[in-house]
């Protein structure tokens, strides 16, 4: 018996439910053995991610990344390639926007720059997951190992850039000029001032609607398409798929093309979204934490959106914790998410065993086979 | 609790069974792999079991071997009960097991796998020396001649199993266990295996034989017991039953065997393969100057021992594997090492395969049984050309076609691939190919790990698309299978042909020393000796 002959409801509900359960309770113990009362800093964690003024904004800001991020590691996980580069990818997405803006920004209408940036975001980051796709369809390098390195080449082409050729005029730290005035994705709060709501100032815009636009279109792809079809055939059986007369070397490239799209999207949330330049590190883990997202929605849309605003949610109530409480360190707060990533991400099938012992009893034993 | 037969049997003779299971049973999940089941076998006889794929064999010899431990019920070796709680305690206990995949370390000699494991200190000379001198007593009692300084690798399939048993006996085994021993064997080595169990039998130890193979069953046990779903139907006399009988038990159905050959006219050439060389990268030739043809209305069957470039044979055809020298010819097409054609193109020229390995290649096993009946066809028209998009709904409704008109069980194409019997994944797979109306039909295997209710509907199948007037190449290593469908048989050994001889003209006994390399086809490919 496997996860396979498991009710879904189970697979994808109760299982990461279970596992979320475990690691809040685990650092609910050290969070007593510290001398706080857990149940008083979960309540200032759900506080700060929720209901304060503004919370919710910054909340769904940091989802934004996770789900662009936990989306990509899903799509090269549906072709059974485990893509690590979505922090490399996500930071030439970033360069990509940088250049559109950085060269067009004073010729075209900032509307137009805007509409260029968003696709331009989406091909670096692609080109970023389809050097790796390639090496391993056609030279037979493990995507795993390519991608980690290309996280570390992107980095460094950053601060080469950064620090040289794109740093600002005049300026010491490591960061491209800013853009022309106008040269962002509408922030909700405004739009929706705009409209007659009042909302309190958060970084939240557009890219949240685009993410979310990704979800549906990440689950057409998947589901609902003859390339996603494949895609999915490649990641179960590459024989299969040669039989089937397709070329999975092909397939593989265009799922890590697909994959480093997404990642490359992130930078729209934070270069066109909040920062309006270009600066050092704007991907600051998301990508890492995109493997964990993706893992504990099971590499379903829906279930990514999910698990992105409970990474989101610790983010933002998780520096809320660290504000209220003396002893709640931001080493703490990174613990309690550490704890959450290990849990849900790499001990994700921990319950499994125990599970399916319930579940089996529960019914009643059929004797067949 | 002893059963009837056994009993009976054995009149008064009192001494302790060699094997006695009492009501074992054993669950994995939901599924209850063997169900209360009980066996009796009499020491120094030859016991065969026989069931289905699933019926729940090999986890009953996996509980007597010590790999899995039953949920309930005991287990009595030589009237002694024992805890089997690893294949050490079963070794212990004078079981011995020779597995349908040999565990031998294959660039060691005879003597350095007998001992592995037994090597008697640190010093492997004075090891070595000490086993050598106790094996000559083993291979002189049982007849077991088998160089003992000759590597494994350079050994025939049918010397390796000897090995195997050696290494058994070695180890004190006084119970035999065989799981499936015959399907790498060729006739004649099967008939040599034979001889070496009733040796075997005559010095008193016990043979447990697992096998599907009912002909095998009737030729060398004396005893059988047939399992069905994970129950135990019957113990019978084997000299008291016949195949019939047996197969009726195993299916739970009465089943026919033969499922009605008919010779036919063969009609034109379909595909033409002359010279057929492929060379693989790491410098092996698997398969050597090949040559035939294939015609319209006509079954060309390839026979041989598992491995001898039949499934290299496949998979050139088929397009996945590329040519290094000859021509494939379908049509106008002429397939080249220049001009090589992708499993696409073959199958626009006509020619559908239903692969050997139907796990690996001819379904996805995580994928739906709807998916999975699309695979290879997602351009089809049928599923709207050329058109991005995959209907589920119409995935959905051309499976339950296919499931309706090939008796797929059950029929529910949102059911994942891997929880179909055998036997239903294969009639996917068949379903699947077929409906294209191929001109040219490709099959490998088509029976492995089937029931026999679905053989019987496959193998008509087959014949029924021969009639249409298709031309089929049929893989296969049951030689039964080769023998009761095919109009013509091609020989395959080390990846050559030994030659093409019309089925009317020939028996399992010459294609048998075939197989083995041993003569070429008559009369004009005699110089080929």
């Amino acid at each position: 018996m496997n996860a396979s002959s498991l009710p879904r409801w189970i697979d994808i509900g109760l299982l990461p439910v279970l596992n979320l359960m475990a690691a809040l309770t685990v650092a609910g113990v050290i969070i007593a053995i510290i001398g706080e009362n857990p149940f008083v800093a979960m309540g200032v964690m759900i506080k700060g991610a929720f209901v304060y003024d503004g919370a919710l904004g910054y909340t769904l800001f940091y989802t934004t990344n996770f789900i662009f991020t936990g989306l990509a590691v899903a799509v090269a996980f549906h072709a059974m390639l485990f893509n690590i580069g979505g922090e490399g990818q996500a930071m030439i997405g970033g360069l990509g926007v940088g250049l559109v803006v950085l060269f067009l920004d004073s010729v075209l209408p900032p509307l137009l720059v805007v509409i260029l940036a968003v696709p331009a975001a989406a091909a670096f980051g692609a080109v970023w997951g389809v050097i790796p796709g390639w090496l391993q369809a056609r030279r037979g390098s493990h995507i795993v190992i390519t991608t980690i390195m290309f996280n570390f080449i992107a980095s460094s082409i950053m601060v080469w850039l950064l620090a040289g050729m794109l740093m600002a005029p005049g300026q010491m730290s490591p960061e491209t000029r800013s853009f022309a005035d106008g040269i962002n994705l509408p922030l909700v709060y405004e739009v929706l001032q705009m409209v007659g709501f009042s909302v309190s100032r958060s970084p939240l815009n557009l890219s949240f609607v685009i993410a979310l636009l990704a979800c549906f279109g990440v689950w057409y792809l998947i589901w609902r398409t003859k390339l996603g079809y494949i895609i999915r055939a490649t990641g179960h059986s590459e024989r299969a798929t040669i039989y089937a007369g397709h070329d999975p070397a092909k397939i593989i490239m265009i799922a890590m093309a697909i994959s480093g799209a997404l990642a490359g999207m992130m930078s729209l949330n934070e270069i066109l979204g909040v920062q309006q330049r270009v600066i050092l590190n704007f991907t600051s883990g998301y990508g890492f934490t995109g493997i964990a997202v993706a893992l504990m929605g099971r590499n379903h849309p829906i279930g990514i959106v999910l698990a992105s605003l409970l990474f989101g949610a610790l983010y933002q109530g998780g520096a809320e914790l660290d504000f209220e409480f003396q002893t709640i360190t931001r080493e703490m707060v990174l613990m309690i998410q550490g704890l959450i990533i290990l849990f849900s991400g790499a001990l994700a099938y921990l319950f499994m065993p125990a599970v399916i012992r319930v579940y089996s009893s529960l019914r009643k034993p059929t004797g067949s086979g | 609790m002893a059963d009837k037969t056994i009993s009976e049997a054995r009149g008064d003779d009192s001494s302790p069974l060699a094997i006695s299971l009492d009501n074992i049973n054993k669950t994995f999940g939901s599924v209850q792999a063997n169900k209360d089941v009980c066996l009796s076998v009499v020491p120094g006889t030859i016991h065969g079991i026989v069931g289905e794929n699933g019926a729940g064999k090999s986890t009953l010899v996996s509980i007597l071997y010590g790999f899995y431990s039953a949920d309930s019920g005991t287990v009595a070796i030589s009237g002694e009960p024992v805890r089997l709680r690893s294949s050490a305690d079963a070794i212990a206990a004078g079981i011995g097991m020779v597995h349908q995949h040999f565990m031998l370390v294959p660039n060691f000699t005879v003597l350095e796998n007998i001992i592995l494991g037994h090597e008697g200190g640190s010093d492997l000379k004075a090891g070595g020396r000490q086993a050598e001198a106790s094996l000559k007593g083993i291979t002189e009692r049982y007849g077991l001649s088998v160089d003992l300084q000759a590597a494994v690798q350079d050994l025939p399939v049918g010397l390796q199993q000897r090995v195997e048993i050696l290494k058994a006996l070695y180890r004190g085994a006084r119970i035999l266990i065989l799981d499936e021993p015959t399907g790498v064997l060729t006739p004649q080595e099967t008939e040599q295996l034979f001889d070496i169990l009733r040796t075997l039998k005559a010095q008193g130890v016990t043979i447990l034989l697992i096998t599907h193979k009912l002909k095998e069953i009737m030729a060398v046990t004396d005893f059988v017991s047939v399992m069905r779903s994970g129950e135990m139907v019957d113990h019978l006399q084997t000299a008291q039953t016949n195949p019939q009988q047996l197969a009726q038990m195993m299916v739970g159905r009465p089943v026919l065997l033969d499922v009605g050959y008919q010779a036919a006219q063969a009609g034109q050439a379909m595909l033409n393969a002359e010279h057929l060389t492929v060379t693989e990268t790491s410098g092996v030739t698997s398969l050597s100057d090949i040559s035939f043809s294939v015609h319209q209305g006509e079954i060309l069957g390839i026979a041989g021992v598992s491995g001898n470039g039949q499934s290299e044979l496949l998979e050139v055809l088929a397009g996945i594997r590329k040519i290094t020298s000859g021509t494939v010819q379908i049509g106008n097409r002429k397939i080249t090492a220049e001009q090589p054609a992708s499993p696409s193109e073959v199958k626009r020229l006509g020619l559908a395969h239903v692969p050997e390995d139907r796990h690996a290649m001819g379904l996805i096993l995580p994928f739906t049984a709807a998916e999975s009946a699309v695979l290879g066809y997602e351009y089809a028209d049928l599923m709207g050309g050329r058109s991005p998009i995959l209907s589920p709904a119409v995935m959905a409704a051309h499976c339950k076609t296919l499931m309706t008109s090939y008796d797929v069980r059950p029929a529910e194409p949102t059911l994942k691939s891997n929880l179909f019997s055998g036997g239903n994944q294969q009639k996917i797979v068949l379903a699947r190919e077929l409906s294209s109306q191929p001109a040219i039909l490709l099959v490998g295997q088509p029976t492995r790990g089937v029931d026999i209710g679905a053989i019987e509907f496959i193998h008509k199948q087959l014949l029924a698309m021969r009639d249409k007037g298709c031309a089929v190449i049929l893989v296969s290593v049951e030689l039964d299978e080769i023998m009761s469908l095919s109009d013509r048989v091609m020989v395959m050994n080390e990846g050559k042909s030994m030659g093409i001889v019309r089925k009317a003209d020939t028996d399992i006994q010459e294609i048998g020393l075939m197989m083995a390399g041993v003569t070429a086809a008559p009369p004009r490919q005699q110089k080929a000796k």
